[in-house]
């Protein structure tokens, strides 16, 4: 597997905060294709490792290269041209908008970026119903962003990632906050997702990065800790020590 | 929305400006001289619109992008001896390249550093109209002869020193302002601007270019506003730093408020308003600017989404 070229790789990738390195040195490759969970207690600085791959923050050191090409110094509205979207850890919907709103402008820019000149309307209104039906949101299409429920505004969030149909899909703590049914749905969903893209996830629901996960990278203090299999991550004591309470 | 409703969008506007167009005979002359100053006005309004209400950001400093369209126009056709429509295509060009210079710089900022930026660049477009006294005789202004204003059509000259003419030049220009501004709220540009509005960090993690977004809807405003202070040096035949002051800075964001921020029809609806209300006031008592405060911040403490934002909150979802 780690033969392939990988879709993404950093290299030396760092960010401090004042004196705080949050994310320390990182050298990390993910092939196309697979399912990577990235796991680690609360700070280990998962958001701000994301958040410098798909440009929302600028690293202090080291390098960022998608799909062969390094981008480390691109704006993030190219890289997510380029094929990156990200899902956010904090829920960042459109409040005042309906949710059929808030998917169409994310179709609404593969449209136009697809060449087509200005998006018909009848092919925005198929990309966005079909986005809220794999997330199960079909029949909230009309309702205002900010008064769906907090999980839905979680699934919302997932819709407007993959209506991009991203090449690399980062997902940040998708599951905080859905209930147990939502959940197994989410987990066939990404499961959809997975076969025509490569998804990143950070997860703290280990039932979730076990179901899902090719591999799990855990990080700690802002390095990684350690790399593997599902069954080898739990096998491993230095993570039980660090993350999964002994 | 998914509910399109394009048909009944298009009959409102088109009806508006047919009502408008009957009342260039309907209106009696002292009304429809007021009138026309208040379409040109309210295009000013338009272009402060696309800024403050869709794109969510304040300018206190409109007033340069109006003066531009005024001095580009009335300094080429008094100076230069330039026909009327190549003055006002000099206004449109001295607005657009005002507007991106100052979007570039400005659009570096946000919130109230936005505001005061805006209002700084306006000052030096204000003391630059003042200081150029030789070219614009400053407050004192210049005062363009009828004939510079003839509009030369084949087949027929166009005289906005007629009453009715002038009436239904400003009406063109406010009809094609308000086409302009209706396009482009429904178009994905207009929806983008919208979104950036509510949730900036997430547009640009949709892959939106925010700043170019940004300074493409400053660019639109600004043109508008200069159309405005163009078609006024022309109508009205008068061009003076007046016009440049923070006092026509600070109206359009008024006339906005009181009509409905993000609406198309709110700003026509605020600068009618608001030029009545000053009228009917200024009629009773010598004060009147004070009632007319007054009668802002109650309509900003009980309507704060102005007239026709509040129609369109209560029964009229539709309206765009
Ligand atoms: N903008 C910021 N300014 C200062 N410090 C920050 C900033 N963002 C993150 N940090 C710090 O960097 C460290 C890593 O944070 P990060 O959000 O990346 O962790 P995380 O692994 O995502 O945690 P969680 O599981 O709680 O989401 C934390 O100590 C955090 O306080
Ligand atoms: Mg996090």
């Amino acid at each position: 597997m780690a033969a392939v070229t990988p879709l993404l790789s950093t290299r030396g990738l760092s960010r401090s905060f004042g004196g705080l390195r949050a994310v320390d040195e990182v050298d990390f490759d993910l092939p196309a294709g697979e399912i990577r969970a990235i796991i680690g207690p609360n700070g280990a600085g998962k958001t701000t490792f994301v958040g410098l791959i798909c440009g929302r923050l600028a690293p202090s050191a080291g390098r960022v290269v998608f799909d062969g090409r390094d981008i480390t110094g691109m704006p993030a509205h190219r890289r997510v041209r380029a094929g990156i979207a990200y899902t956010f850890q904090i829920t960042s919907v459109f409040a005042r908008l309906s949710a059929f709103d808030n998917v169409a402008l994310s179709v609404q820019r593969r449209l136009l970026d697809a060449g087509a000149g200005r998006p018909g309307r009848a092919r925005l209104e198929a990309g966005v119903d079909r986005a809220l039906a794999r997330v199960g949101l079909a029949g909230h299409a009309a309702t205002l962003a900010g008064n769906l429920s907090y999980g839905h505004q979680r699934l919302l969030e997932v819709a407007m990632g993959l209506a991009l149909e991203p090449r690399l899909l980062i997902l940040d703590e998708p599951t905080q906050g859905l209930s147990d049914g939502e959940i197994a749905a989410f987990i066939a969903l990404v499961r959809e997702i997975a076969e025509d893209a490569t998804v990143l996830l950070i997860e703290h629901n280990m039932h979730v990065v076990m179901e899902l996960a090719g591999r799990i990278t855990v990080m700690e203090s802002g390095r990684i800790l350690a790399e593997g299999e599902p069954a080898a991550i739990r096998a491993d004591p230095a993570v039980q020590q660090a993350y999964l309470g002994g | 929305m998914r509910t399109d409703g394009l048909a009944r969008i298009v009959a409102l506007h088109l009806g508006l400006v047919l009502l408008l167009l009957a009342l260039n005979w309907l209106l009696p002359e002292y009304h429809r001289g007021v009138f026309s100053r208040i379409l040109v006005l309210a295009v000013f309004a338009m272009g402060y619109n696309v800024m403050f209400g869709y794109t969510g950001l304040l300018s206190l400093g409109h007033a340069m992008f109006f003066a531009a369209g005024l001095y580009g126009a009335g300094l080429t056709v008094y100076h230069l001896g330039w026909p009327a429509p190549a003055g006002f295509a000099a206004g449109l060009a001295a607005g657009l390249a005002l507007a991106l210079a100052v979007g570039v710089l400005a659009l570096r900022t946000t919130g109230v550093a936005f505001m005061i930026v805006t209002l700084m660049f306006a000052q030096v477009i204000y003391l630059l109209t003042l200081y150029f006294t030789t070219y614009t005789r400053g407050e004192e202004g210049l005062v363009l002869a009828p004939e510079d204003r003839f509009i030369a059509l084949p087949g027929a000259v166009l005289d906005p020193t007629d009453p009715s003419t002038r009436y239904l030049l400003a009406l063109a220009l406010f009809a094609a302002a308000l086409a302009a501004t209706v396009a482009i709220v429904r178009a994905p540009f207009g929806r983008t601007l919208v979104a950036i509005r509510e949730n900036e960090e997430r547009m640009r993690m949709l892959g939106y270019d925010v700043f170019a977004n940004k300074l493409a809807a400053v660019a639109v405003s600004g043109v508008l506003c200069a159309a405005a202070g163009a078609a006024y040096a022309l109508l009205f035949g008068y061009v003076g730093a007046g016009f440049a002051s923070i006092q026509y800075s600070i109206l359009p964001l008024l006339w906005v408020l009181l009509g409905g921020a993000a609406t198309t029809l709110g700003p026509i609806v605020g600068t009618l308003a608001m030029f009545y209300v000053v009228d009917v006031t200024s009629g009773y008592t010598s004060a009147y600017l004070l009632v007319v405060g007054l009668a802002l911040i109650l309509l900003i403490l009980y309507f704060p989404r102005g007239l026709v934002g509040t129609l369109r909150e209560r029964w009229l979802p539709w309206l765009p």
